[in-house]
C-alpha cells in the first residue's frame, strides 16, 4: 500500500453517482489509480461496472461526482476530451467498422476531418511499431471484416495506444478469448505497465483478477464494497464480496445416461459470413445427460444451435430423432418434436419486446388449439397459460398484459423457460441460458436444468463460461471453427486442457489417430 | 440496324449524357446520405424545391450559379429538416423522408401560384449553354457526347471524381463510411455520429436540388409541375445498382440514361410508332426494379443504414 | 443530447405533444395563407367551415375520406408487418380498371351479384400489383420501398394506355376515359337524395374487419410478431415469407377497393385523375393512426376534412390549393415528432 501511494495518482473517480429512472447504477463510487499498476473492477452482470467506466469516458454523464485524469477536471458527457487526456477504453462489444480496414479504424478520429488525404504510411509505421512494443500481431491493411474475434480486440488496443492513452479500460476482455488468447492479453498488459501505463480491468472472473490485478475493487448493486490488494486474498473471499453471500456451486446428482434421443451424424452447414459453419460434426444426444458445449464464441455454436433448433437445415449429414428422420427442418417441426429451445438473445430472438407475457409465452405455439382454433385465437387460453407459467416459474412481472421490454432479464428468461418447458420437452437446447443474469437467477435457471435432466431430458448447455459448463455437464465437448472434439467425460480435463482445445489444438491429432 | 445507327451517333450519346447528369447529382447526394446510414426518401421532392429554387432565382434576374448556389441552399434546408428529425431523433426515415418530399413539393407548388399567379404557360430562363471544350470536344462521337456540353454536366463528373476521393482518401470520408457502418465506432472515436450524419445528410440533400435546378437550367429552361417525375426514385434504385460506390453508380446512371435515350429515339422509327408510347415511357420505371433484382444478392449493404444511434442507449 | 425512454408518461404528456403539433400546424397554415393576402386569423376558421359548416361540405368530407379509408387500411395492415407498401396508388388503379371492365357491360348480371363480383376481383387485382414487390422482397431482399414507388408510375402509364386503348371510350369525343358504369354496377346511395354512396359503408365495414382480423386471428397474431420482430418471429417458428405475402394480398386488395368505391360509387367511369394522390395520403391517414384501423376512420376524415376545408378556405381566400398537401406534410412530420417525445424524454449530455 505504501508503495502504491507514492505514484503518481493518474486516474481519480469522486463520489460517482449514477441513476437510471429508479435504478441506482452507481452509488457514491470512488476510485484512484496510480500510474504503473492495473486494477481491477470486479463485479456481477449489472453490479455498474460497464456504467462507471462510461461515465469515466464520457458516454454517461453523472448525476454527481467528478472525474480527474493527471489532475485535471474532465468535463462530463464528453468521449473526446477523455481520450485528449489520454484515456483509452476497450469496450466489451467491439466498435470497429468492418467496411474499414485496420489502419482506417485505428486513425479515424485522431487527425483534423477537414484535410486533403493523410499520411497512410506513416500511420502504418506507427501502427507496426507499437504493434512490435505491445504483442498485438494484426496487419494494418487487414479489412476488419475479415478478422477473428482476438484479432478485432487487437485493433481495439491498437486504437487507445495510438492516441498515446496513458489509462487504459479494459471492459470484460476475455469474454471472447480462449485461455490461451487471454494469456497473451495478460501478457499485454504486463508490457504496458512496464512501459508505464496504467490498466483498468474489468471481469467477473476471479481467476483472471487473481491473475493480472494487483488491486481489486469489488462492485456490488452500483456501490463499492471492498478493495482488496490481491496478494491479500483469495478466489473464495472475492466471489464472497461479490455476490455478498456464500457461493455453493450447484449440486449435481449422479445420473446414467438413457438412450440417444437425437442423432446428429456428419452434420455439416454452410459458414455465415465470418463465422464458420460445422464441420461433419457427429453427436448423440442422451436421456438423463447433459452435454456441454465448451469453446470460443463464434466458432459455430450458433450454426449448431441453429440447426438444432430448426432455423437451418444441413448441407450434408443427418438428423435423426428417437425414432424417424424428419423430412422438413424448420423451427416448427423442432418444437414439436419435442426440443425445447433457449435462445442465445432472449431479447432479439427470445421474445419480442412490444408484446406482451401473454402473446411472448404462446409464441411458439399459437397455431395450435387450445390457442388458435380454424384461424381464430383464444385469447383467454393463452392468458390462462402465461398466468400459470408467472406463478409456476415466478417471473416477477405487474401482471400477464405487461409488456416483456419492461421485464428484468431474470425474469425474462424465467418467462422462456416456463413456456418451452410446460411443453414437456424431450430435448433442452440451452444456449447461453446465463448470460448476464444475477446469481439468483443464475441458479433458478441452473436447478431447472438439472430437474429436466432428472427428468429424463437432453440437455445441451452451450456457454463460454467453462466455470459453468465444468460444474453443470455429464459430457463436455469442445467446439473449434465448427469441428467438434471428442466427449470428455465429467472431471476428466481441465480447465486449461479444455482450453488447448478451445485454441483449436487436438482436433488434429485426433484426425490422425482416427485415421 | 436502325438501332445501331443510333447508338453510334454523337447527338444520342450527348443527350445521354445531358439526360444522365440530373440523375448523377441526385444519385451522388442520395449515396453520401446513405453512406453515412440515412435512407433519403425526401429526394423527390428536394428535387422539386431545387428545380424551383435555381429556376426562380435566374427567372428574377440573377446569374445562373447563383441559382445553383440557392437550389444548394434550399435543397440542404429541407436535408437539415431530415437529418434533424431522423438522426438525433431517430424517427423512422421511411415516414419523414416521405414527409419531406410532399412538404418540399407542396410548398414549391405553392410558391409557384404565388410567385406567378395567372401563367398558363411557364415562362423560359436564359439557361446554362453548351460550352464545348477546345481540342477535346473534337474527337470523333466522344467529343461532342461528353465535351460539348453545359458546365453544370462537367461539374456533375467532377463531382464524382470528389467524392470518390473524399470517401476513400479523406478523415471526413473514412468517418462518413464509418458512421454507416457502425456508428459507435464513430462515437468511441470522439467524433459526433449526429453531426456526421446531418451534414451528410444535408450535402447530400444540397446535391439532390442541384440535380432538380440541372432540370430548370440545363434542360427544359422553364419550370413545370411533375417535372421531377420519379427520378428521386430511380435515383435510389440507382444508388443500390452502383452498390454504393461513386463510380459504379456514375456507370449506372450513364446506362440508364442511354437507355432512356435510346428509347426516345426509337418511339420515333417507324418499329416505334407501332408500340402506345406508354411502353416507352414505363421502360425506365421497369429497368430500375429489374436493377434492383440483379443487384440485390451481391451488393454490401451500410451496415447501419436506417439504423438509429441513440448515445449511450441500454 | 440523447433520448431516454420514459417508463409511465403522464396523460398530460400523451395529449399535449399531439395537440401541440396540430396547433403548429394550423399557425404555419395561417402564416402561409398571409403570405397569400388573407387574413390569417380567419384560415381557421374558414377551413373548418369548409369542411364541415353545411350539409353540402359535410357529405362532401365523408366522400373524400372514403377512399383515404381504404388506402390507410391498406398502408396500416402493411405497415403493421413493416411491408413498406408506398404503392397504394397502383393498387387502387387496379381496382378500378378491373371495375370498368366488369362493370362496363361485360357482365349483364342484377346488382345483388355483380357489385360484389366486381369487389372481389378488384381485391384481386390489386393484390396481385403488391404480390410482386412482396415476392421480390422475400424472394431476392429487394427493398419494397422503391419497388412500390417505381410501380405507381407503372401502372398509371398502364392505364394510359388502356384508357387509349381497349377501355376507350367510343363516345368519349377522344379524351382518354372509359365507357360509363352500367347502372347494375354503380354503388346506390345510403340515403336518397344525399350525395354520398355505399363505399363509405364498406369502408367502415372495412375497418371493424381489419381490426377483428389484427386482435382477434391467429394471422394478425402472426402480422404484429413478424412486424415488431421479424428474427424472433422467425425463431418462433412464424412462416414470416407466408405472412409477409399474405399481408401483401390483404393490403392490396384494400388498396384496390379504394378504386372500386371511387369507380362505382362517385366517378362512374375511370380517368387518369380518378386519384388526386390517395394512395399516397394513405400513409399520412395510417400514421396518423398510428396504424390502428378504428384510427384510420377517425384519422382519414380528419385528412378529409383538411382537404375539402382547405380547398373551400383557398377559394374563398385566394390562396393557392396546396396548402392542404402543406399542412398534411406539416402534421405528419409534427405528428410522428409528438409521439416519439410522449414516449422519450431529451437528455441533454
Amino acid at each position: 500500500m505504501a508503495k502504491q501511494s507514492e505514484a503518481q495518482v493518474v486516474l481519480r473517480l469522486d463520489r460517482i453517482t449514477k441513476t437510471f429512472g429508479a435504478l441506482v447504477a452507481n452509488d457514491a463510487v470512488s476510485l484512484d489509480l496510480h500510474k504503473g499498476e492495473v486494477i481491477a473492477l470486479l463485479g456481477e452482470n449489472g453490479a455498474g461496472k460497464t456504467t462507471l467506466m462510461n461515465i469515466l469516458f464520457g458516454h454517461y454523464t453523472a448525476d454527481t461526482g467528478s472525474v480527474e485524469v493527471f489532475g485535471q477536471e474532465l468535463p462530463p458527457g464528453n468521449p473526446r476530451a477523455a481520450l485528449a487526456a489520454g484515456v483509452g477504453m476497450v469496450h466489451q462489444h467491439f466498435t470497429l467498422a468492418d467496411n474499414m480496414t485496420v489502419l482506417e479504424n485505428i486513425v479515424l478520429g485522431t487527425q483534423p476531418l477537414w484535410r486533403l488525404g493523410f499520411d497512410r504510411s506513416a500511420a502504418r509505421a506507427r501502427i507496426i511499431k507499437l504493434s512490435g512494443d505491445f504483442g498485438l500481431t494484426v496487419h494494418p491493411d487487414a479489412r476488419v471484416g475479415a478478422l477473428s474475434v482476438g484479432e478485432r480486440q487487437r485493433v481495439e488496443i491498437l486504437k487507445a495506444l495510438y492516441r498515446d492513452a496513458r489509462i487504459l479500460i479494459l471492459d470484460e476482455p476475455t469474454a471472447v478469448l480462449t485461455p490461451q488468447e487471454t494469456d497473451d492479453l495478460f501478457a499485454t498488459m504486463r508490457k504496458a505497465v512496464d512501459l508505464g501505463l496504467s490498466v483498468v480491468f474489468i471481469s467477473h472472473k476471479l481467476h483472471e483478477v487473481m491473475a493480472i490485478s494487483s488491486r481489486v475493487l469489488v462492485l456490488r448493486h452500483g456501490r463499492l464494497v471492498a478493495e482488496v490488494l490481491t496478494e491479500g486474498t483469495d478466489r473464495h473471499v472475492l466471489a464472497t464480496l461479490m455476490v455478498g453471500e456464500e457461493v455453493t456451486p450447484p449440486k449435481v446428482a449422479d445420473s446414467t445416461a438413457g438412450p440417444a434421443l437425437m442423432r446428429l451424424q456428419n452434420v455439416s452447414t454452410a459458414d455465415q459470413g465470418s463465422a464458420p459453419g460445422l464441420k461433419s460434426l457427429s453427436l448423440d444426444l442422451r436421456a438423463g445427460q447433459i452435454i456441454g458445449l465448451a469453446g470460443v464464441s463464434g466458432n459455430g455454436q450458433s450454426a449448431l444451435a441453429d440447426m438444432i433448433g430448426g432455423l437451418t437445415t444441413p448441407l450434408s449429414g443427418t438428423i435423426a430423432l428417437e425414432n424417424s428422420e424428419p423430412v422438413n427442418w424448420t423451427p416448427r417441426a423442432a418444437v414439436s418434436a419435442g426440443i425445447a429451445r433457449i435462445p442465445e438473445d432472449r431479447h432479439k430472438t427470445g421474445t419480442i419486446a412490444d408484446f406482451d407475457l401473454t402473446e411472448n409465452a404462446i409464441l411458439e405455439n399459437y397455431s395450435e388449439a387450445p390457442y388458435s382454433r380454424k384461424g381464430w385465437m383464444n385469447w383467454q387460453k393463452a392468458e390462462d397459460f402465461s398466468k400459470h407459467i408467472i406463478d409456476t416459474y415466478d417471473v416477477r412481472c405487474p401482471g400477464p398484459q405487461t409488456r416483456i421490454r419492461l421485464l428484468s432479464g431474470g425474469n425474462m428468461q424465467k418467462l422462456i423457460l416456463g413456456r418451452v418447458l410446460e411443453q414437456s420437452p424431450s430435448i433442452i437446447l440451452a444456449n447461453q441460458p446465463v448470460r448476464g443474469l444475477d446469481i439468483g437467477a443464475v441458479s433458478y435457471v441452473h436447478s431447472r436444468l438439472l430437474d429436466a435432466r432428472a427428468g429424463g431430458a437432453a440437455v445441451l448447455l452451450i456457454s463460454e463460461d467453462l466455470e459453468e459448463i465444468m460444474a453443470l455437464s455429464d459430457v463436455i465437448h469442445v467446439i473449434s471453427e465448427g469441428r467438434l472434439s471428442p466427449g470428455f467425460p465429467r472431471g476428466s480435463k481441465t480447465a486449461a486442457e479444455l482450453g488447448v482445445w478451445m485454441a483449436g489444438h487436438g482436433f488434429d491429432e485426433e484426425a490422425t489417430n482416427a485415421a | 440496324m436502325e438501332i445501331l445507327d443510333i447508338l453510334i451517333s454523337a447527338s444520342f450519346w450527348t443527350a445521354a449524357i445531358r439526360i444522365a447528369s440530373p440523375l448523377i447529382f441526385a444519385t451522388m447526394g442520395e449515396l453520401i446520405c446513405e453512406r453515412a446510414g440515412v435512407l433519403n426518401l425526401g429526394i423527390e421532392g428536394i428535387m422539386v424545391v431545387g428545380a424551383f429554387a435555381g429556376w426562380m432565382t435566374v427567372y428574377s434576374g440573377y446569374g445562373l450559379w447563383t441559382g445553383v448556389g440557392v437550389a444548394m441552399l434550399s435543397g440542404m434546408l429541407f436535408g437539415l429538416m431530415h437529418g434533424i428529425l431522423t438522426v438525433p431523433f431517430g424517427l423512422s426515415q421511411h415516414v419523414v423522408g416521405l414527409g419531406i418530399t410532399l412538404l418540399a413539393t407542396s410548398l414549391t407548388y405553392f410558391s409557384y401560384r404565388l410567385a406567378l399567379p395567372e401563367v398558363t404557360s411557364p415562362p423560359k430562363i436564359e439557361a446554362f449553354q453548351p460550352l464545348p471544350i477546345p481540342i477535346l470536344s473534337e474527337i470523333p462521337v466522344i467529343g461532342p457526347a461528353l465535351f460539348t456540353q453545359t458546365p453544370l454536366t462537367y461539374l456533375a463528373f467532377v463531382l464524382v471524381l470528389v467524392l470518390s476521393l473524399v470517401l476513400y482518401r479523406t478523415p471526413v470520408g473514412l468517418a462518413l463510411r464509418a458512421a454507416g457502418e457502425n456508428p459507435s465506432a464513430v462515437d468511441a472515436q470522439g467524433l459526433s455520429v449526429s453531426g456526421i450524419r446531418i451534414g451528410a445528410v444535408m450535402v447530400g440533400s444540397g446535391l439532390m436540388a442541384v440535380g432538380g435546378a440541372f432540370l430548370t437550367m440545363s434542360a427544359f429552361n422553364s419550370f413545370f409541375f411533375e417535372m421531377v417525375n420519379g427520378r428521386g426514385w430511380i435515383c435510389i434504385a440507382l444508388v443500390v445498382f452502383g452498390a454504393w460506390k461513386p463510380s459504379k453508380a456514375l456507370l449506372g446512371a450513364i446506362l440508364f440514361a442511354a437507355f432512356d435515350a435510346l428509347q426516345i429515339r426509337i418511339q420515333q422509327t417507324p418499329l416505334g410508332a407501332n408500340v402506345p408510347y406508354q411502353v416507352f415511357l414505363m421502360m425506365p420505371y421497369l429497368l430500375s426494379i429489374l436493377a434492383l433484382v440483379v443487384m440485390s444478392r451481391r451488393a454490401e449493404v451500410p451496415a447501419a443504414l436506417m439504423v438509429a444511434f441513440n448515445k449511450g442507449e441500454r | 443530447m440523447r433520448l431516454e425512454p420514459i417508463a409511465n408518461p403522464t396523460v398530460t404528456r400523451t395529449l399535449s405533444l399531439p395537440l401541440l403539433a396540430l396547433t403548429v400546424t394550423v399557425f404555419v397554415a395561417s402564416f402561409l395563407a398571409m403570405l397569400a393576402g388573407a387574413n390569417p386569423f380567419s384560415v381557421l376558421g374558414l377551413i373548418i367551415d369548409g369542411a364541415v359548416g353545411s350539409k353540402f361540405a359535410a357529405l362532401e368530407t365523408l366522400n373524400r375520406a372514403t377512399p383515404l379509408i381504404f388506402t390507410g387500411l391498406a398502408v396500416a395492415v402493411a405497415f403493421r408487418a413493416r411491408l413498406w407498401n408506398i404503392g397504394a396508388e397502383a393498387q387502387l388503379y387496379a381496382g378500378a380498371v378491373l371495375t370498368v371492365l366488369l362493370g362496363t357491360g361485360a357482365l349483364a348480371w342484377p346488382s345483388g351479384l355483380l357489385l360484389p363480383t366486381i369487389a372481389i376481383c378488384a381485391m384481386f387485382a390489386g393484390a396481385l400489383v403488391l404480390l410482386l414487390p412482396a415476392y421480390l422482397k422475400t424472394r431476392f431482399g429487394v427493398d419494397e420501398v422503391v419497388t412500390t414507388l417505381l410501380f405507381n408510375f407503372v401502372v398509371l402509364l398502364l392505364v394510359s394506355m388502356l384508357l387509349e386503348g381497349v377501355l376507350k371510350d367510343p363516345m368519349g369525343m377522344g379524351w382518354p376515359k372509359s365507357a360509363r358504369l352500367i347502372p347494375e354496377a354503380r354503388l346506390p346511395r345510403i340515403v336518397e337524395g344525399l350525395r354520398l354512396h355505399w363505399g363509405f359503408g364498406l369502408a367502415i365495414v372495412s375497418a371493424a374487419v381489419v381490426w377483428m382480423i389484427q386482435t382477434r386471428t391467429t394471422l394478425g397474431y402472426e402480422m404484429r410478431a413478424v412486424g415488431l420482430n421479424q428474427k424472433a418471429a422467425q425463431f418462433a417458428g412464424i412462416p414470416v415469407n407466408t405472412v409477409l405475402i399474405k399481408t401483401a394480398l390483404l393490403s392490396g386488395g384494400l388498396a384496390a377497393l379504394a378504386g372500386f368505391s371511387e369507380v362505382a360509387g362517385l366517378k362512374g367511369n375511370l380517368t387518369l385523375d380518378l386519384s388526386p394522390g390517395f394512395g399516397y395520403t394513405g400513409i399520412i391517414v395510417a400514421m396518423l393512426a398510428f396504424l390502428n384501423p378504428i384510427g384510420v376512420v377517425v384519422s382519414a376524415l380528419f385528412v378529409a376534412g383538411i382537404f375539402v376545408g382547405a380547398d373551400s378556405m383557398s377559394r374563398a381566400a385566394g390562396v393557392p390549393t396546396y396548402i392542404a398537401d402543406i399542412m398534411l406534410a406539416t402534421a405528419l412530420l409534427l405528428m410522428v415528432l409528438a409521439i416519439m417525445l410522449t414516449r422519450f424524454r431529451i437528455v441533454r449530455e
